[in-house]
């Protein structure tokens, strides 16, 4: 019997209604988990996300690309398969996708948490038979304390560089992270936040959903410093190039659930690593798995062979490696 | 340990040196002196042996972090550290926290040994339990023997001599050799000034440099003593109060693990010490470097042993001469009076005299060093006649010269991801050389490439993926490497037929496809010349 979702070479398929879910080949109509990467690619006839995630799309993609946007919950009817989407706490309108057929339901994680960011729509449990899950941080190396007990670490760390008298750059994904550190800065309004242009962006298109936030473009032109005691905010990618040059005398943090290792942190060569994830840990995911009661689960990327092993012999569950292309692009991006 | 575990952070997060040693002269100045003693035993690596073996370490962590054993394992190979795994796979308990004193933990290490699998079980999961953070993670790499502390030993000098208001130099020399913190006491390991210290004790070796200038730049070759740079281990001979003792540039003392030079308690004077190179040395001529280690490694020495690989000192130094410190003194004087010393048929079998290398100018020195394996050494070693014997590594007086290493260009056919440093990054990779039309595997190698590259490298090798097997991926037969090397034996437990000593990448050949690659034939050609 064909399941309701397969992997083939172009993505996550239903065949019973001819779409895919993050394709990573051009395919007719694509339903999208969230913006980042690795999930939503160019190239698609159609584009089905949540209100939040359009933006980002054509921000990324063009203006040119046909979206259907939905709502959290609201059934969309293709070919008698019933999909919705459903808060994923990852990113600000980042979902996971319910699919149903004759009583069958499989649900599609995409990238999530269970942890509460203060920003994101946060995750709510799907009930499902079928459970496609990610697995970035699917070891128990990795154990995420709460994004709150993180902005408060930050946020010390800042005023004590203030004290020092050097600036303070915080290097993190554009989309997701920098949003939901700048949501925990709207009080600290004495000292300038400046942003770099790929978060600029982001902020920009996410203001026409309603979404603001503090701080402003360190445009390029003209070259102007950073002034002493600023908070900056950019991607992994500028740590090391010439716009860094700007900062002036500064100390340099990354937000990352890869900083839980002392390695990743030296290899990146940084002050200072925040273990901010808005992935789930290893505990999240066990956690995600007895919500759902699902009874078959599906490991996609990250360490997918040993999550898949663990659920099967320690947990007793049929479970299986699915070989997607997602690769996690959190500390390459740009 | 609260305090120390401070001062460890201080010194892991940042990459300054002057904001390291200024951590450590403020914790000096805070801490007790039996504090400060233990503290400095961490910082220059001088930490107790591992008390547990890692295997029962890797069981009981399971067990009480609930997991099974190959999920440990899959743990501790994704962060490449067994200390920090053991730190992260703890349970978050609500045991209330302790902070023992650093000689507590030091104490329980040492205690450790002794108890039965029982105890030391038990001990292990209160201390497991009740420490947190960093304390924990320096409790585990301190368990596991792996404690680094990010400082040299020069600047742990530095900030010990601010603290003492001494000079370095003092200070390097009343660290030597090997003390244990449970049986010191401060003030014996820095006694006042002008008291002498323990005969046993030896002298900082002064290190050299890599060259870094055209050797033309050194001025007149005369000024200058040129050696062979030998392969061996460095040591420095004592003989002082009817004692020999021979150290280890590492610290260890190997005095038993050399019994020819036992003689030399009775042939050398008293208040002699010599600095060189200790080689396996037969029919007038090094053996390989790794004859040596085999017989390092064991732990009794069989006569056929001693008669196979036989060791002598290749002495290029004399610091002590007849009681008195000569470090001083040029090269020239030094040398001269270790001519005096050991120059005698009696002790020829053991104590040789480094050659002085005779070159009419630079250009002839250069010849020797591209030729250096020929004659059994690595390069060449330039010492100004005039210079003193220095303290740890310095810049000027004193370089190595080292020969090109080997190289062969190769392609890579498989990439594993690295761990610790660089998990989830392709960086451990597998290279082969043409066999006919097949490639061969004959090297793997981690090392030499620069961020950049590895970034973009790791970057095609997942869109380059032929097949998959756990960590490893085969990919496209693409690009090409060339692999430097020290030396080639010929092996039967490689598919290649040869073993290499540090390969490395020495370069990415983008300007080559890997047809363009070496064969098998010219690695073989290579140990035909320079086999071991
Ligand atoms: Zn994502
Ligand atoms: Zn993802």
């Amino acid at each position: 019997m064909k399941r309701l979702l397969q992997v083939n070479d172009r993505g996550i398929y239903c065949e019973r209604a001819d779409v895919y879910i993050d394709p990573w080949q051009p395919v007719q109509r694509a339903l999208i988990t969230h913006a980042h990467s690795d999930h939503a690619r160019r190239g698609n006839g159609q584009y089905l996300c949540h209100h939040d995630t359009a933006p980002i799309l054509t921000l990324r993609l063009g203006t040119d690309i046909r979206i259907q946007r939905v709502s959290y919950g609201e059934p969309i009817q293709i070919n008698g398969v019933t999909f919705s989407f459903h808060p994923a706490g990852h990113i600000l309108g980042s979902a996971q996708i319910r699919v149903a057929y004759k009583g069958e339901i499989w649900v599609v994680t995409g990238d999530y948490k269970l942890l509460n960011d203060g920003l994101s729509q946060p995750y709510e449990p799907v009930v499902c038979h079928h459970l496609i899950t990610e697995s970035t941080f699917g070891l128990p190396v990795y154990a995420f304390k709460s994004p709150f007990a993180v902005y408060k670490e930050i946020k010390d760390w800042w005023r004590e560089n203030q004290q020092a008298g050097v600036n303070t750059v915080l290097l993190c994904y554009a989309l997701g992270k920098a949003q939901s550190i700048l949501n925990q800065l709207r009080e600290e309004t004495d000292v300038p936040i400046l942003l770099h242009g790929a978060v600029a962006n982001v902020n920009g298109a996410l203001a026409a959903r309603g979404y603001h936030f503090p701080g402003q473009w360190m445009e390029t032109e003209p070259v102007t410093k950073a002034p002493k005691g600023a908070l900056i905010l950019a991607p992994p990618s500028a740590l090391g190039s010439p716009w860094m040059r700007r900062m002036g005398n500064y100390r340099v943090a990354l937000c990352s659930g890869w900083m839980q290792l002392r390695g990743a942190r030296r290899r990146r060569g940084v002050d200072k690593g925040f273990v901010l994830s808005d992935h789930c840990d290893f505990r999240q995911l066990n956690e995600a798995i007895d919500l759902t009661g699902a009874e078959h689960i599906y490991v996609t990327h990250g360490y997918e062979s040993q999550f898949t092993r663990w659920v099967r012999e320690e947990r007793g569950l049929p479970a299986e490696i699915m070989n997607t292309l997602y690769e996690d692009m959190e500390l390459e991006e740009l | 340990m609260r305090v120390f575990a401070q001062l460890f952070e201080a010194i892991d997060s940042s990459t300054k040196t002057s904001r390291k040693v200024a951590a450590m002269v403020d914790y000096f100045d805070r801490v007790s002196d039996e504090e400060k003693l233990f503290a400095v035993a961490l910082l220059i690596g001088n930490k107790p042996k591992r008390p547990v073996a890692t295997t029962s370490l890797r069981e009981w962590a399971s067990a009480l972090a609930g997991i099974p054993s190959w999920l440990f394992e899959e743990s501790y190979y994704a962060v490449g550290d067994l200390g920090e795994t053991l730190t992260l796979l703890m349970p978050q308990q609500s045991r209330p926290e302790e902070t023992p004193t650093l000689k507590a933990v030091f104490a329980t290490m040492t205690a450790l040994r002794k108890y039965s699998p029982m105890e030391q079980r038990e001990t292990l999961y209160t201390f497991w339990t009740t420490l947190r953070g960093t304390a924990l993670f320096l409790f585990n790499k301190m368990l596991t023997g792996s404690l680094r502390v990010g400082v040299s030993r020069k600047l742990v000098i530095n900030a010990l001599a601010r603290h003492l208001d001494r000079d370095e130099a003092t200070v390097a020399h009343q660290l030597m050799g090997k003390w244990d913190p449970l049986t010191t006491r401060f003030t014996d390991l820095f006694p006042q000034q002008g008291t002498a210290l323990p005969h046993h004790i030896p002298y900082p070796f002064y290190l050299a440099y890599a060259l870094d200038r055209e050797p033309a730049d050194l001025g007149d070759i005369n000024n200058w003593l040129l050696e062979k740079k030998l392969d061996g281990i460095r040591g420095q001979l004592i003989r002082r109060n009817g004692e020999l003792f021979i150290w280890s540039r590492g610290e260890d003392l190997l005095t038993d693990k050399f019994p020819e030079f036992g003689p030399l308690t009775t042939l050398l004077p008293d208040g002699t010490v010599i600095d060189g190179e200790i080689i396996p040395w037969k029919d007038g001529h090094p053996l390989p470097f790794a004859r040596m280690q085999t017989r390092i490694g064991r732990k009794n020495l069989s006569a056929k042993m001693l008669q196979e690989v036989p060791l002598v000192m290749v002495c290029f130094d004399l610091l002590e001469y007849e009681g008195r410190d000569i470090r001083h003194e040029p090269l020239l004087i030094r040398r001269a009076q270790l001519a005096a010393l050991i120059d005698n048929p009696a002790l020829q079998r053991i104590l040789l005299r480094s050659e002085e290398m005779a070159f009419p100018d630079w250009q002839a020195a250069a010849d020797f060093r591209e030729r250096a394996r020929q004659f059994h050494c690595e390069g060449l070693m330039l010492k100004q006649w005039q210079s003193a014997y220095g303290v740890g590594r310095r810049k000027g007086d004193w370089w190595k010269w080292k020969a090109d290493p080997f190289s062969i260009d190769a392609v890579m056919i498989y990439a594993q991801s690295g761990h610790g440093r660089r998990a989830n990054l392709y960086t451990d990779y597998t290279f082969a050389v043409w066999d006919g039309d097949t490639l061969v595997p004959f090297a793997k190698a981690y090392s030499g490439l620069t961020d950049t590259e590895i970034k973009s490298l790791d970057r095609w090798i997942k869109q380059n993926t032929v097949e998959k097997f756990g960590p490893v991926r085969r990919v496209k037969p693409v690009h090409v490497f060339e692999i430097g090397f020290e030396g080639v034996q010929a092996s039967n437990r490689h598919k290649s037929g040869v073993a290499l000593r540090f390969p490395r990448m020495l370069r990415w050949r983008l300007d080559k496809t890997a047809a363009e690659a070496n064969t098998k034939d010219d690695l073989l050609d290579l140990l035909r010349l320079y086999g071991q």
